[in-house]
């Protein structure tokens, strides 16, 4: 352990508006269980904040993720999140358990807390992890894209806890877990000093539904500006439809009025890794292709041979989607 | 109404270029105000517009250079501005930066209302900074604002947009706001002219300004650093086809029967 005092990885558990356990939380649980045993088998512990007697609803769902410790915090003013008692109440916690790692899910809750959890902490954070590993010191080590996806930098942080944020959908949940006797911990604490200035006047749901299908999809076909019209992305569900696949679009697009945001990939959208994904007239910047680039197997159709989406994609058709696409169609009706 | 707005000069992200090793080629990349602060900036002005006596006071940690930066938003509307600008203060994570430009608002705006930030910069794209700041001085933040609904001399309302849908907060001041981009492009005359804003004189605040201690700026200040830094090189194929409409939809086919039957 590279430092007596510090040691085990704390994850922070986001709840959804809906009081559901955030996907991400599970995405960082199961890359904590690869830290963890490279770190020689050190606990996993979480924490979260509930209305009173919420966490019940939590405790089979915690033991069967086979975490050590939950601390929990609950209280009626915990139903919408406060970044004035979350951070301090979790810098508190954070100084008296002191975790080696410190998770967080790069949602915009995440992204919200954690500096200011880090700032007080004076300790580093690293934002937007694509990648977590451990060093041979024994140190996290975090890898991020920078400038727009161009660069990526391995991060090192000097001091405890070693934070970092992850998006959702960076990495895979495929643990099967050991159950374990978690241990549910009620610390104490107190409003003092604490006041948050922020008043909530009212919430308007954006998402259809909590589960966006891009999490899950095995097959993702997208849409770019190439497709032109609605004309050009019905033709583009119906391609999904044919083979069973979710369908995504470029900011372009949404900007178009084409798709709906919550369908969109890439840097300001979602970050998924299907088994296949097929981008149709989609040229390929770097802000689309950092949402992507992860899936398993790419296909791009465009009709400029020189689009960059050809750089990443396994298999690059040159070709118009009007014509292919069609065809493809009219072959599968047959 | 005083509002310290923080702003950055970033390199243009859409004119990077690579060396033969790999490595980022700084010299002769254009630099430009970060996009995200170019609407901070934006919403600060507006607010000027609607509540008299409002006083911006613009704030950049940076090189020399970023003086056409400020003289630009000075010209804009803006009332002063500082550069935070040391050898010291170099290779800053977010951390030692929040810390630096706190410090710098301490120091030289003491009775600020409002900090307004961009929300992301397009270089490092942390996100951080804001409320690093804002933990530094201990003051409420409010992060991801997309609109102005309503503000008077006590407290401000504007909108949010995070991942799950569209919240309108209420807040009293001193408060930290992280500003998204907005839907259109930044249009504002260049009110004071450029003649104006030349003749403003710049604050230049170094280490000794701010009365912090070298160790805890810069390089030396910051708990991260980079390990390493490489190029982001797909593995993926790239093969290219070339073909007439009936093979590439022959091929688009296999291609997906492949993943078909793998699943199966
Ligand atoms: C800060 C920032 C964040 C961003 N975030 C995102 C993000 O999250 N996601 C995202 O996608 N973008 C994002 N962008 C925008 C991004 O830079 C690109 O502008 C966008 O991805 C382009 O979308 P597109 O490929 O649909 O359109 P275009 O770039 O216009 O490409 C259209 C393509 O279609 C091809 N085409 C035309 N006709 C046909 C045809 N008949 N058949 C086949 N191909 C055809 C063309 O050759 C072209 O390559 C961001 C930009 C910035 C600055």
């Amino acid at each position: 352990m590279p430092n007596g005092e510090n040691s085990g990885i704390l994850i922070y558990a986001q709840l959804t508006r809906e009081n559901y356990i955030h996907t991400v939380f599970f995405e960082l649980l199961d890359k904590s269980k690869e830290l963890a045993s490279k770190l020689g088998g050190v606990e996993i512990n979480a924490v979260i904040f509930t209305t009173p007697n919420l966490i019940n609803e939590f405790r089979e769902s915690f033991q069967n993720m086979g975490l050590d410790k939950v601390y929990c915090f609950e209280n009626d003013l915990f139903k919408n999140y406060s970044t004035e008692y979350y951070s301090k109440l979790i810098v508190n916690l954070v100084n008296y358990i002191k975790p080696e790692i410190f998770l967080i899910g790069a949602t915009t809750q995440g992204r919200d807390l954690a500096p200011r959890i880090s700032s007080a902490l004076h300790t580093g954070l690293t934002a937007d992890c694509t990648g977590l590993d451990i060093n041979e010191k024994g140190l996290l080590a975090a890898t991020r894209p920078t400038f727009g996806g161009e660069l990526m930098a391995t991060i090192l942080c000097k001091t405890y806890p070693q934070m970092a944020t992850v998006r959702p959908g960076v990495f895979r949940v495929n643990s099967v877990y050991d159950k374990k006797d978690t241990e549910f911990i009620f610390p104490q604490y107190s409003f003092e000093g604490l006041e948050d200035r922020v008043k909530i006047l009212d919430f308007r749901n954006s998402v259809d539904s909590i589960i966006n299908e891009l999490d899950s999809a095995e097959i993702i076909v997208a849409g770019g500006m190439g497709l032109k019209n609605e004309q050009g992305f019905a033709l583009l569900k119906d391609f999904a439809k044919s083979i069973g696949a979710t369908v995504g679009a470029t900011r372009a697009a949404v900007e178009a009025g084409l798709a709906p945001s919550s369908i969109q990939i890439g840097q300001t959208g979602k970050t998924v890794r299907p088994k296949l994904y097929i981008a149709c007239g989609i040229s390929g910047a770097i802000q689309h292709i950092v949402g992507m680039e992860n899936s398993e197997h790419i296909i791009a159709i465009n009709n400029d041979k020189n689009a960059p989406i050809f750089e990443i994609a396994d298999t690059g058709i040159v070709g118009d989607f009007f014509e292919i696409i069609p065809k493809y169609l009219e072959t599968k009706g047959e | 109404m005083k509002i310290a707005l923080c702003v950055k000069q970033v390199p243009d992200t859409n004119d990077i270029k690579w060396t033969e090793n790999n490595t980022l080629q700084r010299e002769g990349v254009e630099s430009i105000l970060n996009p995200f602060d170019a609407y901070a900036a934006e919403f600060a002005l507006d607010i000027k517009d609607k509540l008299k006596n409002t006083e911006i006071t613009v704030f950049t940690m940076g090189p020399n250079q970023a003086q056409d930066m400020l003289r630009k938003l000075l010209a804009l509307g803006c009332d002063n501005a500082v550069l935070i600008s040391d050898r010291k203060f170099a290779g800053a994570d977010t951390y030692a930066t929040g810390k630096t430009i706190a410090q710098a608002i301490k120091t030289l705006l003491p009775d600020f209302d409002l900090i307004i930030c961009g929300q992301f910069a397009v270089d490092g794209d942390t996100a951080q900074t804001g409320p690093c700041i804002a933990s530094f001085l201990d003051i409420a933040q409010v992060t991801y604002v997309k609109e102005l609904v309503n503000i008077d001399n006590k407290s401000i309302e504007v909108t949010r947009e995070l991942d799950d849908g569209t919240e309108r907060v209420k807040v009293t001041y001193p408060v930290l706001l992280c500003k998204l981009q907005d839907d259109f492009e930044p249009s504002r005359p260049l009110i004071n002219g450029i003649k104006e804003a030349l003749k403003k004189e710049i604050r230049i605040c170094d280490l000794n300004c701010l009365g912090l201690e070298p160790e805890n700026v810069g390089l030396k200040g910051s708990p991260t650093y980079v390990s390493k830094a490489f190029r982001n090189i797909s593995n993926h194929n790239a093969q290219k086809y070339e073909l007439s409409t009936e093979e590439s939809v022959k091929l688009l086919d296999e291609k997906i029967k492949s993943v078909e039957v793998k699943n199966a």
